[in-house]
């Protein structure tokens, strides 16, 4: 089986087609091997990346991204629900009580030490925006509406598994790890707040 | 494993070994399209659009699972969620384009595919199962493009639609209940849209199915091959791998190439632009033709325009149907022995007119209708029918076919000169060719 006359017997299949070159080291089959494979390996990854890049937002999901809302209605103790991506932010007019009651707390003590003044834009530190999102498991807390559970500290109670948030928006007891979130915001007048 | 000498699958690696013994999906995949697989040594590249076939099917399921995922089969939102897609979501056009113009691969494909089992008797025994599978893939890939092509919800999708459920209310009595019972309504609207979608998306998996069931049947005589002579021993045969992995690996490339073409180049050369105006109830548009693929069929179903014991309608819905259950059987109608039409003379140049009736029957069907383009579907039809039902048996009768070669190794080892040509047919003197012995 070793040598076989090409011209008047079919080749064999598993000969040892490399016994010819003696054998050992790099054959040039080896390398169009490796290189066929690779150059398919390359294609295969390209063709996949569409079918995974669609699952990202699309273009008309990240136009959501910014929005802009009248807060001239609010009155000091009322808070109002809106709509950022798709999720649900808080707007809260702060009574002077209630940021008495933010600013007394030893920020030391907190599970996520921030002050009143690093989650609200100076001068306006009436105006709490946080998203309303439990930063626990992402249920909604209550407390924006009028007559909801405030929770203990007067901000915001997650009826979910019980997280409790103070008139800062800051957790304070339960199982969420961090404050709510407060989205990038701007005042684009007095009475205008432009969220993302 | 087809042949004696198939090797049996030998692990190479203790996990393999564990593997195989729990779970012998290596011994499966090795004896199906591996080493263990032994392929006639001669097929030439008409033998690569079975493989292609099966990486369309792959193509339109991976593409079709996630464009579902951004479509909406609601009729109020359907088109405007194509173009979303098209416009919106992240390389969403990409993957439309590929789906859409994957149609046309996917059928494109499979006619060469169909036209190389006619070529070269693929349908004969002991294949006939092979050939009848393919077949009933072939007439769930029409369903399936049809009620893909209503997805987009626009003019052509939506009188494609109106059109083809149509075929039902030829049928005598029951029709048109059948047709408002097939469409959940009087005409195509929400109710046969979210149907529509979801037998869109349920039978490529049935087609996937039957698939298996065809390589399963395959594997047992295993693949034809140019000569039509059977293997007869291990000098005829090579390992499917690496051999025939190679070949569909190059003829991958080469197709993926054209494909590529289409989708990047010319999107659009395959459809209709009335399918960008949404679906209207109210209005059809001007000239309503099927996608390429089913020209030929709506050229013999137009074909008939005089009620003749039964109404014209039925008629051309009859012939329609009829020119395809008639490939179910090919194997009664052509008793030729001889499988390779290239060992058959006067099948040949039949063969031939065949292509091109149908490349007729294909231009009459995307025709305006004239009575020229009328006269020409009609003779066409006649024809494709009396070439099945004629021609074919009178030929198989009374032909009589050249010399066949002993083997598929004396056929692939005749002599350099002619190696092009099959086995006894090359002009030039050869080596060995003088003595080619008949078949038995």
């Amino acid at each position: 089986m070793a040598t076989v006359d090409q011209t008047s017997q079919p080749f064999m299949p598993g000969e040892p087609v490399a016994e010819a070159n003696g054998g050992e080291g790099v054959r040039r089959r080896d390398f169009i091997n490796v290189a066929a494979v690779s150059f398919a390996g390359v294609g295969a990854v390209a063709a996949v990346a569409p079918l995974l890049i669609q699952f990202s937002p699309s273009d008309d999901v990240l136009a959501l991204s910014s929005t802009e809302v009248d807060i001239s209605k609010i009155q000091p103790g009322q808070g109002i629900k809106t709509v950022w991506r798709k999720q649900p932010v808080f707007i809260r007019n702060l009574t002077p009580q209630d940021i008495a009651a933010a600013n007394q707390v030893d920020v030391g003590s907190l599970r996520d030490p921030q002050t009143l003044a690093d989650r609200t834009k100076p001068g306006k530190q009436n105006w709490l925006v946080t998203l309303g999102v439990c930063t626990h498991l992402g249920c909604v807390p209550l407390g924006i509406g009028e007559g909801e559970a405030k929770g203990e500290y007067g901000g915001y109670f997650c009826p979910c598994h019980g997280s409790h948030y103070d008139t800062a928006g800051r957790i304070r007891k339960g199982p969420a790890p961090l404050n709510l979130v407060v989205p990038e915001y701007s005042f684009a007048s007095d009475t205008v707040v432009q969220i993302g | 494993m087809s042949f004696a000498w198939a090797k049996p699958y030998e692990p190479k690696s203790t996990f393999m070994k564990y593997l195989d013994e729990r779970l012998p999906l290596p011994r499966l995949v090795y004896g199906a399209i591996g080493g263990g697989y032994p392929v006639p040594r001669n097929l030439n590249y008409f033998w690569n659009f079975g493989v292609l076939a099966g990486l369309a099917l792959m193509i339109q399921i991976i593409t079709g699972i996630v464009l579902a995922m951004h479509y909406y089969s609601y009729a109020g939102g359907a088109f405007d969620s194509v173009e979303r897609i098209m416009r919106d979501v992240n390389a969403g056009w990409v993957l439309r384009y590929v789906h859409q113009n994957g149609a046309s691969f996917f059928f494109a494909v499979v006619y060469i595919h169909i036209f190389r089992g006619l070529y070269y008797g693929s349908y004969k025994a002991p294949r006939e199962m092979v050939w009848m599978l393919g077949l009933v893939i072939y007439l769930l890939m029409m369903a399936t493009a049809f009620m893909g092509y209503v997805l987009p919800w626009g003019q052509m999708s939506y009188w494609g639609a109106q059109v083809i459920t149509g075929f039902f209310s030829a049928i005598p009595l029951i029709g048109e209940p059948l047709r408002i019972f097939l469409l959940g309504g009087y005409a195509p609207d929400q109710a046969a849209l979210t149907r529509f979608f979801s037998l869109h998306y349920l039978l490529p998996f049935v087609i996937a199915g039957v698939t298996i069931l065809k390589i399963w049947s395959l594997h047992i005589p295993g693949s034809s091959n140019p000569t039509g002579v059977d293997v007869k021993n291990e000098r005829d045969t090579l390992p499917f791998h690496p051999f025939y992995t190679a070949k569909d690996g190059f003829g991958i490339g080469v197709a993926l190439i054209v494909f590529s073409i289409f989708v990047f180049f010319l999107p659009y050369s395959l459809g209709h632009p009335d399918n960008y105006i949404e679906a209207n109830p109210l209005v059809t548009p001007a000239h309503i033709v099927p996608e390429w693929y089913f020209w030929p069929f709506y050229a013999i179903l137009r074909a008939f325009t005089v009620d003749f014991i039964l109404p014209a309608k039925l008629w051309g819905v009859i012939a329609m149907f009829a020119s395809i259950l008639l490939l179910f059987f090919l194997t009664a109608l052509d008793r030729s022995p001889i499988r390779s039409t290239s060992y058959r003379p006067v099948y040949k140049i039949f063969f031939w007119i065949l292509v091109a009736d149908i490349m007729v029957l294909g231009y009459a069907g995307q025709a305006h209708i004239t009575p020229l383009t009328l006269a020409m579907s009609q003779l066409a039809a006649a024809y494709y029918f009396a070439h099945f039902l004629i021609i074919l048996p009178l030929v198989s009768k009374f032909e009589k076919p050249l010399p066949l070669p002993n083997s598929i190794s004396e056929s692939v080892l005749h002599g350099e000169k002619q190696e092009s040509a099959p086995f006894g047919l090359a002009k030039t003197g050869g080596t060995t060719a003088a003595v080619p012995a008949p078949a038995e």
